[in-house]
């Protein structure tokens, strides 16, 4: 049986593996072979007026012809194409030779019609024609059978049209088996090709061509009646649809659920493809040329032990040419050591491949645009060009609506607004924002569009990206902190899912404390807002339980200076985080003591973090001060170098503020510092004499006097007023009840007022 | 080979891997009707399944020597077929010896030709040396030479085998070059060479986990395909490879067979992958990894240690407390870290898990 079907003299029907370089140089050489005079393609008729565009130099595949509800941009479907999909061969073909090009699949305006759970269900339960086929003859991947059987006979070679004729019968078998494999809308869909076949038939004679899931030809050829097609076409929901081309990446052609198609090596194919001859030693080549990139040493030798390797394992196999899994894993035996991490490079930028493709500046406007448009109207919200201060109170619904698409937006990389710092209040319910509308937003609304047809979508989309893409923690929790402010809920789970990756595998304990106050931020944030935000404290607390446990190893493995003061910054960052974490995990700020008083206690910390420690704790009323007074007696005894004691001193008392006031109201504490200080040799003093000097320098001038006047007093003097149960100097030894008295009434008032504000 | 001590094969601890399996070759040979590499015994074909085991058309059954992904296999047979060297990599216990051994059983039907790497490894080990008496009496001549493993390899086109090659030091480690790249082995005291034959090869294996090892100069590992071979994937694939291999060890050591084993070798095994991995099986609770590698060959000694223990002094059954000793001693390798390592898992994982009772008290027992 001919694929002209000569006994019928009817139309020659192409039946192809969609987006398989085999079937797509199949389709070229036997559309050269049967010059027919149209060609009808599998894709929503609606795209038939953007044909056109297809042949427009910009157009640059891949790309994708969308067809979205007009007025739910959300509900959208995407047909991808590839330069190396059939379907683009079979246009450019006939576009190339002013043969006319027509889409017949169902429209859009009915597939769409259907609510959407529906069609997902139906796409999980399909089944890949050419799988089965490959899975009967004994293959793992189906596009390596048709190239193994397809592909690299001569006999196709000599006679295109052969193997359609071949597949044809094979499929024809199949659907005999199978019916319409668990989805009765390809029914629906058929019978609509037909008619149209019909009305091409009538235009055109039997001289077209029909280029098609290889899946459909049995269907396309059954001799079905006219009428009984209308029957089945009658009644179809149908809603307003608005198509238009969009670019695509190979990326997401690779991605197997929501619009990608399921390609797992474009990049390959793409190159299958294009390669004019010997596609493994170019592949191979190429494989070389990237490693050489990353600084791998990859000389020609290796390329060719690697195409040596990847042939002998294909003959081994019994397979015709090495396909991508016996070239990767020559590349991995010869050019990698046999290890998997350069691997996965090659599989990114290589077997997947970072193309863009382009669509030319004359196709419709995307629907994310629609979308934005419909939402700024909503919000009133206008894309004004001059400068505009926008303050928001989050409270307020609408304005966190605007909030929450600026922030969307952003996420995009449209920046439309830029946040600024808020006037006045420190509150979180407050924004406030900078609006400024340029004219390339407009491209980078198009740009964006292949992320989603709402801004919403499309935002949850850039942001999984991004947690994918994200190479170090502090990346992934930025990203965490700006989904809960676009309120992205979709998008948390794998941005958490990667931080919880990122972090468990981070050994850095710096980065760790680095990330842990933005994602406390975040939970606060989330608190305000109203997100749910249990999975971000569970991630939260987790990354504070391996701070927990790899800080003090991380203190004590020989710190300069440098890295010390970098650790103690840190220390304080984590501390404020676990402050607000701990509301949730009680436990979490027992634990987070302990770590603190194992800082304080160990010797092998240098001076600045121990007497942070030490300082927090205090402030926590943690540390009694006698234990307090023990730790500084230590640290500032003759055996520890005077460097490490100025170093604790910092720590203590420096840096924040309250640390001079302390030494003012705890002369056993100041007089430990005096002692020292006093004790100091004459050649160390000027080694420690900057140090002290950043710590007391930074005291605001009321507390360097009181300080002075106190170290001025004779040491006999001090020592009768330190100590408890005994009135400072200056202070009467007894309450005096009548002054108390005076002063209770403002107390109360201002404890009142403070509750009070509390309950608003 | 005609060393002396062959005679006593038949009673040997561990015999080669061409004797205990020569009816599984013979019956390949005979099934395989696929090209063979000049002097190789069977076809690439033949060679992968012998490693991977299957069943031939005359329905011999070859039993698998190698679990674990087919194309690590495929890539190692064909590897030897093109003429380049293999090296295995892969941490203690992963099989490398054990794969070696079998490739060059089924490749030339011998694998003696094996040089041991160590810090002590002379060059004569991998290219000749010289029977001093006779070179005293009758000058220097091709009788009194004595010729490495490598070198017989060379002239008689059979496959060598290296072990732990990262192991011998790297000026020793470099006399390879000429032999892979020219193939060749000039002896310049006689003017001569030996030139390889067709069908020498040679396989190396070395371990990547171990510190102060000689690294391979780039010259030297770009004359090797690397294969590495992976930990077992999964649990069940591991206690299948440790069942498998007590089975044939308690056999050879005339062990009395012992039923219900299966139940504690997949408790050793779980003990082993959830420390080596730092995560329990269900990935849900981290726990800390001691020093040691707990590979899957140490799992297999801990159970053929247990079932000893069990046939001699138990009641034939293994229990608990004929592993929990063998296992303390693999856990804890550094006294003072791994034993806190041990003791946390004990009581965080161990104890809180169904059906583990009397391990944990076996356990408790041991290291108290």
């Amino acid at each position: 049986m001919n694929p002209r079907s000569p006994q019928t003299g009817g139309p020659l029907l192409l039946g192809v593996r969609h987006h398989g370089p085999g079937s797509a140089r199949a389709v070229r050489a036997a559309l050269d072979e049967a010059r027919p005079t149209a060609v009808l393609i599998e894709g929503p008729p609606e795209g038939d007026a953007l044909l056109p565009l297809a042949a427009d130099p910009q157009m640059r595949p891949p790309v994708a012809l969308l067809a979205h509800a007009a007025d739910d941009p959300g509900r959208a479907a995407f047909w991808p194409l590839a330069g190396f999909s059939p379907e683009w061969a079979a246009i450019r073909w006939a576009q190339a030779r002013d043969v006319p090009v027509r889409f017949i699949d169902l429209p859009a305006a009915h597939s769409l019609a259907v609510k959407d759970d529906q069609e997902e269900q139906a796409d999980s339960v399909r089944i890949d024609p050419l799988a089965v086929l490959a899975e009967s003859a004994g293959y793992d991947d189906p596009e390596r059978w048709w190239e193994d059987v397809v592909e690299h006979r001569d006999a196709v070679r000599e006679d295109p049209l052969a193997a359609f004729e071949a597949l044809g019968e094979a499929m024809g078998a199949l659907r005999e088996a199978y019916g319409c494999g668990g989805n009765p809308r390809d029914l629906v869909r058929e019978a609509y090709m037909r008619q149209r076949m019909r009305a091409a038939r009538r235009e055109f004679g039997d001289t077209y061509a029909v280029v098609c899931g290889a899946w459909h030809v049995p269907a396309l050829r059954a001799p079905a009646t006219a009428a009984a097609d209308k029957a089945l076409l009658t009644g179809l929901p149908k809603i307003k649809v608005e198509t238009t081309w969009v670019p695509w990446t190979h990326r997401r052609l690779a991605r197997a659920g929501g619009y990608g198609a399921g390609i797992t090596s474009p990049g390959w194919y793409a190159h299958l493809f294009t390669a004019r001859d010997r596609p493994v030693e170019r592949w191979l080549t190429k494989v070389a040329g990237l490693l050489r990139e990353e600084d791998r040493q990859v000389s020609s030798a290796h390329v060719i032990e690697a195409v040596r390797l990847a042939q002998t394992l294909a003959a081994v196999r019994g397979r015709p040419v090495p396909g991508l899994t016996e070239t990767l894993e020559a590349v991995r035996a010869v050019m990698c050591d046999g290890s998997d991490m350069p691997l996965a490079l090659i599989q990114d930028r290589l077997v997947v491949g970072d193309v863009l493709g382009e669509v030319p500046d004359a196709a419709p406007v995307v629907p994310l645009q629609r979308d934005l448009t419909r939402r700024q109207r909503s919000l009133r919200l206008k894309a004004e060009a001059q400068d505009r201060e926008l303050e928001l109170d989050l409270r307020k619904d609408t304005d966190a609506a605007k909030s929450l698409l600026l922030h969307r937006l952003q996420l995009l990389g449209i920046d439309w607004g830029t946040p600024t710092a808020s006037r006045g209040s420190t509150g979180t319910f407050r924004e406030t924002w900078r609006l400024r509308w340029e004219p390339e937003l407009s491209v980078r609304v198009a740009e964006a569009g292949i992320w989603g047809t709402t801004v919403l979508g499309a935002a949850t989309a850039r942001a999984e990206a991004l947690a994918a893409d994200a190479a170090e923690l502090g990346e992934v929790t930025a990203l965490a902190e700006r989904c809960l402010l676009a309120g992205l809920a979709e998008a948390l789970p794998a941005v958490l899912r990667a931080l919880a990756d990122r972090a468990a595998l981070d050994t850095d304990v710096a980065r760790l404390a680095k990330a842990l106050p933005a994602l406390a931020r975040s939970l606060r944030y989330g608190d305000v807002r109203g997100t749910d935000a249990q999975a971000l404290a569970t991630v939260a607390a987790g990354l504070a339980e391996r701070i927990c446990v790899a800080l003090p190893p991380a203190c004590a493995a020989g710190l300069d200076a440098d890295g010390a003061a970098e650790l103690r910054g840190h220390v304080d960052a984590v501390h404020g985080a676990i402050a607000l974490l701990a509301d949730a995990d009680e436990g979490l700020r027992e634990r987070w003591a302990a770590v603190l008083r194992t800082l304080a206690g160990r010797d092998t910390v240098p001076g600045l973090i121990r007497g942070r420690a030490a300082r927090l704790l205090l402030d926590d009323g943690r540390l009694p001060p006698e234990e307090t007074a023990r730790l500084m007696g230590l640290a500032l005894s003759p055996a520890a170098t005077p460097a490490d004691a100025a170093g604790w001193i910092e720590g203590f008392a420096g840096g924040s503020a309250g640390g001079g006031t302390l030494l003012v109201h705890d002369e056993r504490l100041l007089g430990l510092i005096d002692t020292w200080l006093v004790s100091v040799p004459a050649g160390a003093f000027v080694d420690v004499l900057p140090l002290l000097r950043r710590t007391f320098g930074a005291y605001e001038p009321g507390v360097k006097r009181a300080l002075g006047e106190l170290v001025r007093r004779p040491p006999a003097a001090r020592q009768r007023g330190a100590g408890p149960g005994r009135a400072p100097e200056g202070f009467g030894p007894e309450l005096n009840p009548v002054r108390a008295d005076a002063v209770a009434d403002v107390v109360r008032m201002l404890l009142a007022g403070a509750a009070g504000a509390a309950a608003a | 080979m005609s060393t002396p001590g062959t005679e006593h094969r038949a009673e040997a601890l561990r015999p080669h891997a061409e004797d205990a399996f020569a009816h599984e070759l013979k019956a390949l040979a005979a099934a395989d009707d696929r090209p063979r590499p000049t002097r190789w015994k069977l076809s690439p074909w033949a060679v992968a399944t012998y490693l991977l085991g299957g069943t031939l058309d005359d329905g011999t059954v070859i039993t698998p020597k190698y679990v674990g992904p087919r194309r690590i296999v495929e890539v190692a047979v064909t590897t030897l077929a093109t003429d380049r060297a293999l090296l295995l990599l892969g941490v203690p216990g992963t099989a490398k010896t054990w794969v070696s051994e079998h490739l060059a059983a089924a490749v030339s039907g011998d694998s003696t030709l094996l040089v041991q790497g160590t810090a002590g490894t002379p060059e004569e080990a991998i290219r000749y040396g010289w029977n001093y008496a006779r070179l005293l009496a009758h000058g220097p001549s091709r009788e009194a030479l004595v010729p490495s493993p490598v070198m017989r390899a060379m002239a008689d086109g059979m496959t060598a085998r290296v072990e732990e090659l990262t192991r011998i030091p790297a000026d020793v480690q470099d006399t390879l070059i000429t032999v892979l790249s020219e193939k060749t082995l000039p002896i310049p005291e006689l003017g001569q060479e030996v030139q390889a034959v067709r069908g020498f090869n040679l396989i190396a294996t070395a371990n990547d986990r171990d510190r102060g090892v000689n690294e391979l100069s780039s010259a030297l590992r770009r004359r090797f395909n690397t294969v590495v071979l992976p930990l077992p994937a999964t649990a069940d694939a591991e206690v299948d490879i440790v069942a498998r291999r007590v089975d044939q060890m308690g056999r050879a050591l005339d062990l009395p067979a012992v039923p219900e084993g299966l139940e504690e070798i997949r408790r050793v095994v779980t003990v082993f992958r959830e420390l080596r991995d730092g995560v329990t099986g269900d990935g849900r609770t981290k726990v800390k990894s001691p020093s040691g590698t707990l590979s899957t060959a140490e799992a297999i000694s801990v159970v053929t240690g247990g079932l000893a223990l069990a046939a001699h002094f138990g009641d034939g059954v293994l229990r608990p407390s004929d592993v929990a000793a063998g296992i303390l001693g693999a856990v804890v390798r550094d006294p003072a870290a791994d034993r806190v390592v041990w003791q946390e898992y004990l009581e965080a994982v161990v104890r809180e898990r169904d059906g583990w009772k009397d391990f944990y008290r076996a356990c408790r027992e041991v290291t108290a």
